[in-house]
């Protein structure tokens, strides 16, 4: 730190005991409120008082530093913590096996970013900024169209200053005028006082897009938390398992799972349909990662309204299908064993492709046959495995994902699968309460079991494969990339770009000598005008004396 | 598409050669450091401000003058901090081929797990670091970050290690290479900008301590820093530009997110941590525009910070599962 600067009151208002007002006012170079406690001032005034005092509370900065420290805080919980929305198995595991967890649920801990308490900071934080950035909006807009502020009346406590020594027969008022040009001709916004025998200046101002970037900014992130709410209330979001062979029609009826907006209109989805006809996946063979997934893709033949045209397309992970605003993203996949049941009679009462959930990595699946139209019912609880091991310890478990020696390991049950009841059913569970066990048996494509008792057969007839997509539309989406673009460039104007003054003055004292001063200022400690300084005051004169605070980063 | 191994192969020996190098430059930093003369913490201003006081009506005459290291052009240390520049130059140009040879071997963004991820981004902190040295002196620096690079380097090189091999589908996007390639060079710059950061406070300390006339344990370090001042406004400067290009991250990371997913933001672990990131370091800028909480503390914001990135980085990949855990770590 150089002495200039050790007792100049800091420009952003934290004044600390500097007698010259003007100074300071001439310093403060960015609407930024005030840090002096103007808060504390009013205490003592009734309702009204406590309300403004409250208000000025909640729109100083200090409180956004707290609430922005909170907002960290609360959302690394959500990240420990399993989530709803991302992962609601692991939640309900979670709440079963620990006895902390009905306590925690009650909290909100398992839906941190819909809970009434993230809302809270989020918004308050919010209300704090438009608080904030309204008024200094407002406050900025004068500012720009106001001329810059006129010369202190002691330049040399500036942080740069020069005098300069003028050519001999230069006229004060053509120093101030050749100034003036210079610095418009670099784009200063400038503002002259004619030279009145005595004394004259120029007075000059730059970078105001420094303050625009940054409320730009401010005023973007409320864009932001608009288009995230907007979205929210209008969009939906749903799942869907289509098998190969068969379709899904875009209605709301069709999907597994639907989670529509508070404001979402069921007439907006556009009436799409499309079959699967084919699924890819590629692994991994050999090395370290033996198994791991290198290509999916799924060929689909896409109606995309009633009576249009089928078109046939592939949907990968990362080039989803698009129509109307909705996109469908590939997002899963899995294998259907198709299985048949015939009764004792030999009449088929059942036969399907069933969707088996994956259970691991190397897709261990998982799933469940129920036939009721037959007397005892018959269900099955079966195992898929894609390329079958029978492990000494965990019994049959899949080696690789992809089908190299595909088998099935049923158990059969007869009795009553309970479906009428009314109480609708898992359709990957089965309620064995009123059934009974009568075998097991592992089969391969074509393979045929005779079922013990005289039941019937179960065929496995050979299999397909499932792709899961979440068809979506979120109408935010795009005011909130806008609102982020305009983020970033508000950003970057607001880090990049110096706000500075330039002050040239001309006066000349009682015994008719003329002093030719030029003297800058920049707000933030970072930067400097120096070399702007320098180069005004060359083109005026040769520089006697210079004096600068500037840190030389 | 296939793994050329012979490239991975010699990827890996550039990388090697690379360490080796910053092994090198390492020594020669840290002599060069050492044997540098130190400057006094007391500072001129505190002694000159006393007068200045009453509106001085004649400019003093007072051209900037920075003490420490880089004045004086044969100063003690000078040549091993030269042989340290010159060697971290060679080991970066040795670690742009293995990362590029890395790249080629799988024909794809080398960053598509851990290993090359720390690979990368100790690149982006050799890259960022030669980048400013071109325009100033950061000889005195250099040990503090050829330290981390050897660090990210060896992590990449052991715990961290996976062979060379192809992508999971949802990795497979150009927003990937745009995206991950602006995190690398944040986290190159964040970690200069901790750095430094701390070096602030370590020359801080010195200097209030020299100026109450107390003993300070890292005196000896504080000597051979630049002035505390000088060091605050650099990790200002390193942390204002890059915060804009880690929103830019951000935003990118989200369009490949909606592309991939079907949705920008799901506030899983990585995100969420990279939002906190983000959070954090906005309010270092905030705390230091605001009163009590310029200096000290706001740099300890930065450094609370940077801690929220380096868990997303280690914690989150480790620790927490969600969609961004990557196969092979
Ligand atoms: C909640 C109320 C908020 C208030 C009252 C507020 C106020 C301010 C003010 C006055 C500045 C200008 C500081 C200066 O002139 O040096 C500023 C800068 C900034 N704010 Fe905020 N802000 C708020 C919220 C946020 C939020 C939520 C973020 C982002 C997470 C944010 C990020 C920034 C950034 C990056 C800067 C630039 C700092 C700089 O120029 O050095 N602000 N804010």
């Amino acid at each position: 730190m150089t002495d200039v600067r050790a007792d100049m009151p800091r420009p952003d208002g934290g004044g600390e005991g500097s007698g010259d007002d003007r100074v300071d006012d001439v310093q403060k170079m960015s609407t930024a409120p005030s840090q002096v406690d103007d808060a504390s001032a009013v205490v003592g005034i009734g309702v009204v008082g406590w309300l403004r005092w409250a208000w000025r509370t909640l729109t100083s900065m200090r409180t956004a530093l707290i609430l922005l420290f909170l907002l960290a805080v609360a959302s690394s919980v959500g990240s420990f913590f399993p989530q709803r929305g991302s992962n609601p198995i692991r939640v309900t595991d979670y709440i079963a096996n620990d006895p902390k967890g009905k306590l925690l649920d009650r909290f909100g801990i398992f839906d941190v970013f819909a809970s009434p308490w993230f809302a809270a900071i989020y918004l308050l934080l919010f209300v704090s900024l438009a608080g904030c950035v309204l008024p200094r909006s407002r406050q900025h807009w004068r500012a720009v169209r106001s001329r810059p502020p006129s010369a202190p009346r002691n330049l040399t406590r500036l942080p740069e200053h020069r005098v300069i020594d003028a050519p001999e027969d230069t006229a004060p008022q053509s120093t101030l005028d050749s100034a003036e040009t210079w610095l418009r001709g670099a784009r200063w916004r400038v503002d002259t006082t004619t030279y009145d025998g005595r004394t004259g200046s120029v007075a000059a101002e730059k970078g105001y897009s420094r303050e625009t970037g940054n409320l730009l900014f401010h005023v973007a992130l409320l864009g932001m938390l608009l288009a995230i709410a907007y979205g929210s209330l209008y969009g939906f979001k749903g799942t869907v398992i289509v098998r190969e062979g068969s379709s899904f029609a875009d209605s709301r009826s069709q999907f597994d799972s639907f989670n529509p907006g508070a404001a979402f209109d069921p007439e907006s989805l556009p009436p799409f349909s499309f079959t699967l006809n084919a699924f890819h996946a590629d692994y991994q063979r050999g090395g370290a990662q033996n198994g791991a997934a290198r290509e999916f893709s799924a060929d689909v033949t896409v109606v995309r309204a009633p009576g249009a045209t089928p078109t046939k397309q592939t949907i990968q992970v990362n080039d989803p299908l698009v129509i109307g605003g909705v996109k469908a993203f590939l997002v899963g996949h899995g294998y259907a064993p198709t299985i048949t049941i015939k009764d004792a009679t030999g009449a088929v009462v059942f036969h399907d492709s069933v969707v088996f959930l994956p259970q691991d990595g190397n897709f261990t699946s998982t799933g469940v046959v129920k036939a009721p139209d037959t007397v005892p019912q018959i269900g099955l609880q079966g195992i898929f495995l894609p390329t079958t091991s029978i492990d000494p310890v965990t019994g049959p478990t899949s080696t690789f994902p992809a089908p190299d020696f595909p088998e099935v390991f049923i158990g059969a049950f007869v009795g009553d699968l309970g479906l009428d009841a009314g109480r609708p059913q898992s359709v990957y569970k089965l309620d064995t309460s009123k059934m009974t066990r009568i075998g097991k048996e592992q089969l391969a494509a074509g393979q045929v079991w005779e079922l013990p008792g005289g039941h019937g057969t179960v065929t496995l007839d050979g299999y397909v494969q499932w792709a899961s997509f979440s068809v979506a539309r979120d109408p935010g989406k795009e005011l909130a990339l806008l609102a982020a673009l305009v983020a970033i460039s508000g950003l970057s104007l607001s880090l990049l770009v110096r706000r500075r003054r330039i002050w040239v003055r001309v006066s000349t004292d009682d015994m008719g000598v003329t002093v030719v001063e030029v003297a800058g200022l920049t707000r933030s400690e970072h930067t400097s005008v120096a070399e702007e300084v320098d180069e005004l005051a060359g083109s005026l004169g040769t520089t006697v004396s210079r004096t600068t605070a500037s840190l030389d980063v | 598409m296939s793994v050329n191994e012979t490239l991975a192969t010699y990827s890996n020996y550039l990388v090697y050669g690379a360490m080796a190098a910053y092994t090198v430059a390492m020594i020669a930093f840290a002599w060069s450091l050492a044997s540098m003369r130190g400057r006094d913490l007391v500072p001129a201003a505190a002694a000159a401000s006393a007068s200045s006081g009453g509106g001085v009506a004649v400019a003093t005459k007072a051209d900037v003058t920075v003490g420490g290291p880089d004045d004086g052009a044969l100063a003690p240390g000078r040549r091993s901090g030269n042989i340290g520049m010159s060697t971290m130059w060679f080991g970066t140009v040795l670690l742009f081929g293995g990362v590029l040879l890395r790249g080629l071997s799988v024909q794809r963004a080398p960053w598509g797990n851990m290993c090359e991820f720390s690979m990368t981004s100790a690149l982006g902190v050799a890259v960022v670091f030669l980048a400013i040295s071109l325009k100033r002196d950061v000889r005195w620096m250099g040990i503090f970050v050829v330290l981390p690079v050897l660090l990210a380097l060896g992590a990449s090189m052991t715990f961290l290690y996976t062979d060379a091999a192809q992508l999971v589908p949802a990795l497979k996007s150009y927003w990937l290479v745009i995206h991950v390639s602006a995190a690398v060079i944040c986290g190159g710059a964040f970690c200069i900008g901790a750095a430094l950061t701390v070096l602030f406070l370590v020359a801080d300390s010195g200097e209030r301590r020299a100026v109450a006339g107390e003993s300070y344990r890292l005196d000896w370090l504080a000597r051979r820093l630049p002035e505390s001042a000088k060091l605050d406004a650099m990790a200002y400067r390193v942390h204002a530009f890059m915060f804009p290009l880690w929103t830019f991250a951000i935003v990118a990371g989200a369009i490949w997110a909606e592309n991939a997913w079907g949705r920008y933001w799901g506030w899983d672990p990585k995100e969420t941590w990279a939002f906190i990131t983000w959070v954090a370091y906005a309010a270092y800028l905030h705390a230091r525009a605001t009163v009590g909480w310029k200096g000290r503390k706001a740099a300890i914001v930065a450094l609370v910070a940077f801690g929220c990135f380096l868990f997303n980085y280690f914690g989150v990949n480790m620790l927490i599962t969600g969609l961004h855990s990557y196969a092979g770590v």
